[in-house]
């Protein structure tokens, strides 16, 4: 970032004040015109959003959020199901997610050989260029099954005592949601993450190593704090791909609200999940606008962990600016 | 997390805990290594299962021959209009979002005051982070209503999903050439435009290469957007975008969620092609960037 702004600069200047060409004056016009189009085209998206959606917004207001039933007949819409489903689903994908990925980022920054370290990183990358529809399809064959014969009757004799392990379903599920998810955030944190480690001043884990810290007390004294920031940042984003993500979801969540419960092995349905499946049958005005306000809960979050994890970046940037 | 601070330093403990620590020590690497085997295994396994299921049925009726409905016994059908529409869908999204792409970072990179630079590129970010769901309601509201499914507005906003990335790449690339080559031209009395245009933009075309394919590859397996706006279409296989368009992504996703097994077979097929393609053109996409980077270290110095 701060190359491109001086790179600019030591060119620009001698420019300013000398009589300019209309050739010039001509290549800048259209490419601000271009700058300013993805300007517009965003507002535009927020705007199309935030229309779309207002009858349904002065309808319904924020009971919206607290009515979990969607019926186009009586005209009653509510997201409080799907809402709950994406906050459970991506928040259990990223507690999983979170460590492993950490695990993945110490293991490549830090521990792993150098031969292997390279083909490691490029799966790890692989793994996240892999379309959400192809996973969600392996979710449908691949692993729903497995779920239903054996993990989820595991899990309910062991730890059935827990609600959220309740009695096994059809193996299409919010657990299988949470699994996918978890697939599909890990390479995004991991590779945050390991960037972040990789940033970590040598000085200062040769002090911690030298003064006779272990590996992982190196790891737990100076790595995690100095990257503590941008871990958080890295999970900010992760969590906003989780609530995002429609199609993988869609497919693997049974895509069925049966009210509120705990099993996690029950079908649900995400707000972005329903907006995929359901959108194109719309048969009311009322209905097709509740749609759009399931989008603006979207966007709204979306625009919200942008700029948290914008403003965690430049913030830790600084730090480290002020540190070297 | 502020383990300096909170816990007692551990080096100056009492050195019988040494012991206890390097246990600790050894289980936590353990478990970093697990972590990446972990990953390494869940993609092995994606890549596998879609391999074996795929692999039988891959055979040249699928590109050929259009899938057929209800289908009675052994009807050989493929997916000819899914891969036609995907084509066309995801050239045409190139063809409109390569050039404002470019031109945006052009414009950051070579014109604008660092506050535009930072702000435009904020704005890109923003893009970026918009689920891509959203974008699809958001053409369905903009282009579909009162028009009809149609091929461009699939385009549309497949080219908006691309947009940041593209820019992106092409600012990163652009940042890489040497000042010393702009000074060059101003210096022989090029005018800025053209040092822009003929000098330091040849300069990038690998990058920008490298950029365009990763965002191909991206968005060609997007399917949020095309189940919304490039949707109810027949079987032929068309190749005017002004028509509603088939794509691989939607064809994977609607087989998937049918109870014939056919179709399940007909949707791993597909996603082995889908899984090819991306696979060979993030790899080529590496390939390329490290060409190009040795060929601008080159120039530099």
């Amino acid at each position: 970032m701060s190359t491109l702004g001086t790179t600019g600069n030591a060119v620009r200047r001698p420019f300013t004040g000398r009589r300019t060409r209309p050739g010039d004056l001509l290549l800048q016009a259209v490419a601000g015109l271009a700058a300013l189009a993805a300007i517009a085209l965003v507002v535009l998206i927020a705007y199309k959003i935030v229309d779309g959606s207002r009858l349904s917004v002065s309808t319904y207001g924020f009971g919206f959020l607290e009515r979990s039933v969607w019926d186009p007949v009586h005209g009653r819409f509510g997201a409080l199901e799907f809402v709950t489903d994406t906050a459970i689903t991506s928040l259990g994908a990223l507690v999983i997610a979170t460590p492993l990925a950490l695990g993945i980022a110490l293991f490549l920054s830090e521990l792993s050989p150098w031969f292997i370290r390279g083909p490691v990183t490029a799966l790890v990358e692989t793994l996240a260029a892999i379309p959400s529809v192809v996973i969600g399809l392996w979710g449908i064959i691949v692993v729903a099954p497995i779920l239903r014969e054996h993990v989820e009757p595991a899990l309910h004799s062991a730890l059935g005592f827990i609600p959220l392990f309740g009695a096994p379903g059809t193996g299409l599920g919010v657990f299988t949601a949470i699994i996918v998810l978890t697939i599909m955030i890990l390479p995004i944190i991991s590779s945050i993450s390991r960037e972040l480690f990789l940033g970590v001043p040598a000085e200062l884990k040769e002090a911690a190593l030298a003064l006779g810290a272990t590996r992982w007390e190196m790891v737990r004294g100076v790595v995690f704090p100095y990257a503590r920031g941008g871990i958080a940042a890295a999970m900010i984003l992760g969590l906003g791909r989780a609530v995002g993500e429609a199609i993988a979801v869609a497919q693997v969540i049974g895509a069925f609200d049966n009210g509120a419960s705990w099993n996690l092995f029950n079908a649900g349905e995400t707000v972005a999940g329903k907006i995929a499946l359901d959108f194109t049958s719309w048969s009311t005005q009322d209905e097709y606008s509740s749609y759009f306000y399931l989008a603006l809960i979207l966007l709204v979050f979306s625009l919200v962990v942008n700029f948290v994890a914008q403003r965690i970046v430049r913030g830790v940037a600084r730090r480290q600016g002020l540190a070297r | 997390m502020s383990a300096l601070e909170t816990t007692p330093n551990p080096l100056v403990r009492r050195s019988d805990r040494l012991g206890r620590r390097r246990i600790v020590n050894r289980s936590m690497e353990v478990l970093a290594w697990l972590a990446a085997a972990i990953a390494v295994a869940i993609l092995g396994v994606v890549v596998w299962s879609v391999a074996r299921r795929g692999a039988s049925e891959l055979n040249l009726d699928l590109f050929t021959k259009s899938p057929v409905q209800f289908a009675i016994g052994n009807v050989k059908q493929g997916l000819a209009n899914a891969f036609v529409g995907s084509i066309v869908l995801v050239a045409v999204a190139t063809a409109m979002a390569l050039p404002v792409g470019i031109l945006i970072a052009v414009y950051l990179n070579e014109f604008a005051p660092p506050s535009i630079e930072s702000g435009v590129s904020l704005v890109l970010d923003v893009l970026n982070g918009i689920p891509s769901i959203v974008i699809a309601i958001f053409v369905f509201g903009l282009l579909v209503v009162g028009h009809g499914q149609s091929g461009l507005a699939g385009s549309f906003a497949l080219a908006t999903l691309m947009l940041p990335l593209v820019t992106r790449t092409t600012m990163e690339v652009l940042a890489l050439v040497p000042d010393s080559l702009r000074e060059a031209g101003l210096g022989l009395g090029v005018p800025r435009w053209r040092t822009t245009l003929s000098i330091v933009l040849p300069q990038t075309i690998g990058g920008v290469l490298t950029g365009t394919v990763l965002a191909v590859a991206r968005i060609a397996g997007e399917t949020a957007p095309l189940l919304l706006v490039s949707s109810v279409v027949g079987t032929a296989v068309k190749w005017n975008p002004t028509q509603a368009l088939y794509s691989v992504p939607l064809a994977i996703f609607e087989d998937s969620e049918s109870p014939v097994p056919a179709d399940h077979a007909r949707a791993w097929a597909a996603a082995l092609v889908l899984l090819l393609f991306i696979m060979c053109a993030s790899l080529g996409a590496r390939w390329l960037a490290s060409r190009s980077r040795r060929k601008l270290g080159r120039t530099a110095r």
